[in-house]
Parts: C-alpha cells; sequence; structure tokens
C-alpha cells in the first residue's frame, strides 16, 4: 500500500472558550461557533450556535449499523484506534476500561472507538477485540467504517489521523473526545494520560448533572 | 586510644564488604537499572508499568513459571516477536507481539528487569547468553 498518506490537522477553532471556571459546574463548549440572529416573539435575539458532529453511518462490532440516530439523548466519548496498533492504543483501551466499567450500567452512556483500519479491521475482527477486552453489551461499540467516512468524521473531532505511510504505519492522536446530547464537543483529553482520562470520568458527572442534558431527549 | 583502634577497624571492614559487593550483584544492578528504561520505553504500552498485561489482549509478564521454562527462546520472542497460542497464568492467549528493534545488550538488560520483577526472580540474564540463544532462533 503505498499510498500518499493525507493529514487531517488538528483545528482547534473556537479556542477562546476553552477557559474552565471551576465555581460553575459546567463544561465549556468547544469547536466553531457563529452568532445567529432570529426574531423571537416580535423581538430580534442573537444565539450562539455551536459546531456539532455531522450525521454517519458505522458498522459496530455486532454488525449493527450505528448512526448518529443511535446517539440520540446519550452522551459519549469517542476515539480513534486500529485493534494491530504497536504503540498507544493499548494504553489508550487500557485507561478507557475503567471509563467503561464506571458507566456500563447507565443506559445513556456510550463509548464509540472508530477503527481507522477498515481493511484489517472487519467486524468479526472487531468483535474479538471486543471479546478480548472483556467489554460486553451495547455501552462501548468499536466501529467500522469507510475509510473516507472514518477520516472525515475525525476532522470534526478535532481528531489528526494519517494513513499508512512508508513505514507502513498509521498515525493518529490519542484523544478522548467528550460529546453531549446536542452533539456539542464538551471536552478533549489525552487518553495514554490516566490522570486525563480521571478527569475525563469527573466531566462526565459534570455534564450529566447540566439541566440542557437530564431533560434532552 | 584502644576504642579509635576498634572504631577504625571497624570502618575499615564495612569498606571492603561494600567493595567486595560481588561482580555479580554489580553487573545484575546495572542490567536491571538499564532494563527498567528500555521497558518503559518498549514494552510498557502494552504489557502495563507493572506487568499486568491488557485483559485478553497482551499476558501479564508475572508468569515465573513461563518465564523460567522458556527462559532460553525469551530473546528470540523479542527478537523475532511472538505469534500463536500460548497459556499464561492459566489463561489463554492467542495475540501477536510484533518484532522488537532491540540490540542484544538492551535484550539481556530488559529480560533481566522482567524476570526480576513482577514477583519473578530468575537472575541476571547477560549478553552472552542472549547471543547464544538468539544464534539458535527458529
Ligand atoms: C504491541 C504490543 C507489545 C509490545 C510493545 C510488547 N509486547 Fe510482549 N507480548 C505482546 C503480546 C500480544 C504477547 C502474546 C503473544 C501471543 O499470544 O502469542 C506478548 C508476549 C510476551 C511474552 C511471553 C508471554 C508472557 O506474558 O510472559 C514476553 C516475555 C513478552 N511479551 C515480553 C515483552 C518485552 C520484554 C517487551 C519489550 C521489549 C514486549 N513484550 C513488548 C504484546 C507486546
Amino acid at each position: 500500500m503505498k499510498n500518499t498518506g493525507y493529514i487531517i490537522a488538528l483545528i482547534l477553532l473556537g479556542c477562546g472558550c476553552k477557559f474552565n471556571d471551576s465555581t460553575t459546574k459546567t463544561l465549556p463548549i468547544y469547536g466553531n461557533k457563529e452568532p445567529v440572529t432570529k426574531t423571537v416573539n416580535g423581538k430580534q435575539v442573537t444565539d450562539t450556535v455551536y459546531q456539532t458532529i455531522p450525521a454517519f453511518k458505522f458498522v459496530n462490532q455486532y454488525g449493527d449499523t450505528i448512526t448518529e440516530k443511535s446517539l440520540e439523548g446519550k452522551i459519549y466519548v469517542a476515539d480513534f484506534f486500529f485493534t494491530t496498533c504497536p504503540t498507544i492504543c493499548p494504553v489508550m483501551h487500557r485507561n478507557m476500561l475503567p471509563v467503561y466499567n464506571e458507566f456500563k450500567n447507565n443506559p445513556d452512556f456510550r463509548i464509540l472507538s472508530h477503527s481507522i483500519d477498515p481493511k484489517y479491521d472487519t467486524v468479526p475482527v472487531l468483535k474479538k477485540y471486543a471479546d478480548k477486552m472483556g467489554i460486553a453489551g451495547n455501552t462501548w461499540w468499536l466501529l467500522h467504517g469507510n475509510k473516507d467516512a472514518t477520516y472525515t468524521i475525525a476532522k470534526s473531532y478535532l481528531v489528526a489521523v494519517q494513513e499508512k505511510n512508508a513505514q507502513e504505519n498509521y498515525t493518529h492522536d490519542g484523544f478522548f473526545i467528550l460529546i453531549d446530547k446536542q452533539k456539542r464537543i464538551r471536552g478533549t483529553y489525552q487518553g495514554t494520560d490516566p490522570a486525563e482520562v480521571e478527569k475525563m470520568t469527573a466531566d462526565i458527572k459534570i455534564l450529566m448533572a447540566e439541566p440542557g442534558q437530564k431533560a434532552a431527549k | 586510644m584502644k576504642i579509635w583502634l576498634i572504631i577504625s577497624a571497624f570502618m575499615a571492614m564495612l569498606v571492603i564488604t561494600a567493595s567486595c559487593q560481588n561482580d555479580g550483584q554489580i553487573e545484575f544492578n546495572r542490567f536491571y537499572s538499564n532494563g527498567s528504561v528500555v521497558y518503559q520505553a518498549h514494552c510498557q504500552n502494552c504489557h502495563g508499568a507493572k506487568g499486568e498485561g491488557l485483559q485478553g489482549l497482551i499476558p501479564s509478564l508475572s508468569d515465573s513459571t513461563y518465564l523460567k521454562n522458556n527462559k532460553n527462546t525469551l530473546a528470540c520472542q523479542l527478537n523475532g516477536g511472538l505469534k500463536g497460542k500460548i497459556t499464561i497464568l492459566n489463561k489463554e492467549f492467542e495475540g501477536e507481539m510484533p518484532a522488537s528493534k532491540l540490540s542484544p545488550l538492551e535484550i539481556a538488560q530488559v529480560l533481566t528487569y522482567v524476570t526480576n520483577s513482577f514477583g519473578n526472580k530468575l537472575g541476571t540474564v547477560n549478553t552472552d547468553r542472549v547471543n547464544t540463544d538468539l544464534a539458535k532462533c527458529k
């Protein structure tokens, strides 16, 4: 495979909203934002519209089709990996396990791990990986999909991934991305760092308690 | 006067005992501490900081019996990689460890570290032995 790998650059747009006021119990909202002016009850109101994760279609380790609709009313964490990854993935998923165990009984929580090597990571390979990891049920989905679709969605999660290079290596960064029920980015965490992942677990609890997250369905 | 004689004799004895720490122990200490650096750089991501492995994907390094029984092929397992069914701590694994790009010295160091950490105590693996073992790799 001699693909001229293309890089999806890590674009941390809207860094201005990266503050985190520890006294307020809400998480920041990341990504692009746009002011939208509309008329409500005859008055002009300016609203901020945040970047959201666009529609998608992948297949999980059970062969079920997963779309944005499968995540309606759910808070979720997304990451990018491949089963034969010799470098950071074992570390990321060693760190993800406690997150899985903490929330596996919560029907409104999901983990989405996108394989960036769809050629090798077929549905049965992903199922085997799940079995070996000791994960069952529908909390943690390992997703197979068209390569372009995966690489495109990585961009909306602000994650950098790169196709096989000359050394036959895929590269990608190890971020865990926290998405709320409105499909907005609420946190990015270095998945190889146990301390950051612990912070993510704490943030997930904060997010779950936000008014907009409890009611939304 | 006499007390000083006793004290200096005692001090001298201490110095002699310390320097008499045998060569084997010095070699072990060197290999072990360098081995821990090699381990962190090349093995820890998969096998974990405590050698605990990862669920059913990557085996633990605390199975002393396996390490002892495979003492002479561990160098080859690192050098050429390892694939296929193995049983570690009564659990079956069928994964694949990629070949490492370590020198014989680094292999000796990391094997000294691994086989004397995580509850194992199998002594020094020196470079000569690694070279001998590597010459017999299948
Ligand atoms: C990419 C992940 C990965 C890396 C890096 C890795 N290993 Fe392994 N290792 C494995 C897997 C997977 C197996 C099991 C292979 C099988 O099932 O046949 C294994 C097996 C072993 C075994 C034999 C089984 C056991 O648990 O005792 C030893 C010893 C070992 N590895 C040591 C090392 C050492 C030392 C390093 C660093 C130089 C290292 N490994 C780096 C994944 C890895």
